[in-house]
């Protein structure tokens, strides 16, 4: 077998395991597996109104897959996409509601201080690894739950003691009535187009510029990137700061486009950690990126279907999610199954 | 309230958090000296917690207070279950380790999420009746100011805690099986010459970890939560894997490390009854065990000694 069809079946295979376990996982707790994925599949497809939905919660998910996967391609393990998110989900959120501007200036300034405030956050972890050699892993983890409570204290201070900020001005806004309309008045904006562009933005920046290119090469090796006289340093900061713009950007779509707003959060948004999964399975390749959005990015929106439809709870999605990713992760034992299975084949001919 | 009445008040909050964190952390220390690098602690501390307190609610009635330390065996059973995925995963299909404990932690909060959801239709359980208790050590709490610090209403899982610490230590230095378990963290392959068998022993350690974790989970939700939903333990798993590393990978710095985060956890909670720290804004209090984790790696580690092999998995005869 190739290794070109390897690649593509490692994946393929992984997700069909997820679902049976997942099959699996439902029947024991005494639930009917095909009326829990009949609603999984009617939760993404249903009508033109969930497509719509589905098609909305795709596009964070495409972000914060595109924030793991650029840290993974250049040697680092962002875990704190989810903070990074958050952190640009409140800027996008307060420079779109505290200013009054004309759209051509006001929406991208909000996407700007998103992509500014995750870049920030990530600067963070991105400077305490190079300068100090400390592991990025567990600072960004620490830095997902600080990102929670100083989010919630900023919506207090930005709201005036409120749980939420106020909608952002129409300016800001990523809402397209021509959209809803077409989905049966779905929360789907704009915003997926900003993704689409994003993805293409990584690809480029990754295989066509010198800056990619160093940024790749430190993640390969380090001591053979100095040696040739790159900046690990800095080229360390500069990838964390890049994947954190993106994270930032993600949560833009839902400050400007899904919420329209801020509300104070208990609990992470899953976002981020789901975005490991999406890069995972993209191979951390910008187009494959895409790929994982949309499959994790529907089954998440189909799951919430669930517990109203087959009375299973929706976290059943998550634990295929969580399977996927180990069986992707362990994919050696795939790859020896598919080269014994492909030999034999041989054999016969 | 005078500067001793604020430590007899924080010295045994601190002590009463920092269990949990001591327990996964000395989880933590077993799997990173065999060379796995277990990010999965906190699913397993969920896991622990969620099956505890599921079984302390489902049977507080018949076994009284025997429930919570059974419990504790019950999450160490499942927080071991749990394990075993990591430890296939990591040991036997050379997964990347990071990898395949992230993907732990989102199947453990998972799980326990369902499970809860399937049993109580929703997300949070009712709080449990049966809860550790506490008491005081006889004679020791008689020592003027150190006994009150110490030895006053103390909960039996910090003692637990403290001598897992103790074993913990006695095991990986002055046993073989200790000697063997560095070995395979340090140099697998030197090891597999002498004919340690380095996949069971980074089972047995990830197992270790497992039921450690399992415990220390179920320990901050019969003791300290109370209750247990989707936010119950927020965090703990890693701050116990920091401590680990804050610890240098040694049973009793793991222990002092988790102290400090323990501290830092009990100020965050119990800080507004304090004179002058009750001033600051509690964003700040809310955050500190967090940005305290953060400086505490950043500053004071100085060099970290991690066993080499840690993170790597264990071909054979692979140079």
């Amino acid at each position: 077998m190739s290794k070109r069809a390897v690649n593509i079946l490692v994946p393929l295979i992984s997700i069909i395991l997820g679902l049976v376990i997942g099959a699996i996982v439902m029947a024991v707790s005494g639930f009917n597996p095909i009326d829990g994925y009949v609603a999984l599949w009617n939760g993404i497809f249903m009508d033109s109104y969930t497509m719509g939905e589905t098609i909305r919660q795709i596009t964070p998910y495409i972000f914060s897959g595109l924030a793991v996967a650029f840290a993974f391609r250049t040697g680092l393990f962002n875990i704190g996409v989810e903070g990074q998110l958050i952190m640009g989900w409140l800027a996008a959120a307060w420079v779109g509601q505290a200013f009054e501007l004309p759209k051509i200036i006001h929406l991208p300034l909000a996407l700007l201080a998103a992509a500014a405030a995750g870049a920030l956050w990530a600067f963070i972890p991105g400077f305490l690894k190079a300068k100090l050699q400390v592991h990025e892993v567990i600072v960004t983890i620490m830095l997902n739950y600080t990102a929670i409570h100083v989010a919630n204290a900023l919506i207090g201070v930005i709201s005036g003691g409120g749980e939420r900020t106020d909608k952002v001005h129409e300016s800001a806004s990523l809402r397209a009535h021509y959209l809803e309309a077409m989905t049966d008045y779905s929360r789907l904006h704009w915003g997926i187009l900003v993704a689409l562009l994003a993805v293409v933005f990584m690809w480029f920046l990754l295989e066509r510029t010198t800056l990619g290119y160093e940024l790749k090469a430190v993640g390969f090796n380090k001591n053979a990137s100095e040696y040739a006289g790159m900046n690990v340093k800095k080229n360390i900061i500069l990838a964390m700061v890049i994947s954190g713009a993106f994270a930032g950007l993600g949560g833009a779509m839902e400050a400007l486009g899904t919420f329209e707003n801020i509300s104070k959060l208990h609990a992470a948004t899953g976002i981020g950690f789901d975005g490991i999964a999406v890069a995972l399975l993209g191979a951390n390749q910008p187009f494959g990126v895409l790929l994982g959005a949309i499959l994790f990015g529907a089954l998440k929106n189909g799951g919430l279907n669930m517990p109203s439809e087959a009375g299973i709870p929706t976290e059943i999605v998550s634990i295929v999610i969580a399977l996927i990713i180990f069986f992707i992760a362990s994919g050696y034992i795939i790859r020896v199954a598919l080269e014994r299975f492909g030999k034999k084949r041989k054999e016969e001919k | 309230m005078s500067f001793l009445e604020v430590l007899y008040f924080i010295i045994p909050s601190a002590i009463f958090y920092a269990a949990p964190l001591i327990l996964t952390a000395i989880g933590g220390v077993f799997t990173e000296r065999s060379g796995v690098v277990n990010i999965g602690l906190e699913g397993i501390m969920i896991v622990g917690a969620a099956s505890s307190i599921i079984f302390n609610l489902t049977f507080a009635d018949q076994l009284g207070n025997a429930t919570p330390w059974v419990g504790l065996l019950v999450a160490m059973i499942f927080g071991i279950l749990l394990s075993l995925i990591l430890a296939v995963a990591a040991v036997s299909l050379r997964a990347d380790q990071t990898v395949s404990g992230v993907a732990l932690n989102m199947l453990g909060l998972a799980a326990a999420v369902f499970t809860v959801k399937m049993i109580y239709d929703k997300g949070q359980t009712d709080a449990i009746s049966e809860r550790f208790s506490r008491f005081d050590i006889p004679l020791l709490s008689d020592i003027p100011i150190l006994g009150k610090m110490f030895f006053v209403d103390v909960y039996a899982t910090s003692i637990l805690a403290f001598a897992v610490a103790f074993i913990a230590w006695y095991v990986i230095y002055k046993t073989p099986f200790g000697l063997r378990l560095r070995s395979v963290g340090e140099h697998p392959m030197a090891a597999d010459t002498m004919g340690v068998n380095v996949s069971k022993m980074r089972y047995v350690a990830v197992m270790i970890s497992g039921a450690l974790g399992g415990i220390g989970g179920a320990v901050y939700a019969q003791a300290i939560a109370g209750n247990f939903g989707a936010a119950t333990i927020s965090g703990q798993g890693f701050m116990a894997l920091a401590a680990m590393i804050f610890g240098k990978w040694h049973p009793l710095g793991a222990m002092g490390a988790a102290l400090f985060f323990g501290f830092a956890q009990a100020l965050s909670v119990v800080g507004g009854s304090i004179p002058y720290v009750q001033d600051v804004p509690t964003i700040f209090l809310l955050i500190l065990p967090y940005v305290l984790t953060i400086l505490a790696l950043a500053g004071f580690i100085g060099k970290a000694n991690a066993p080499k092999a840690s993170g790597v998995p264990y071909i054979k005869g692979k140079r």
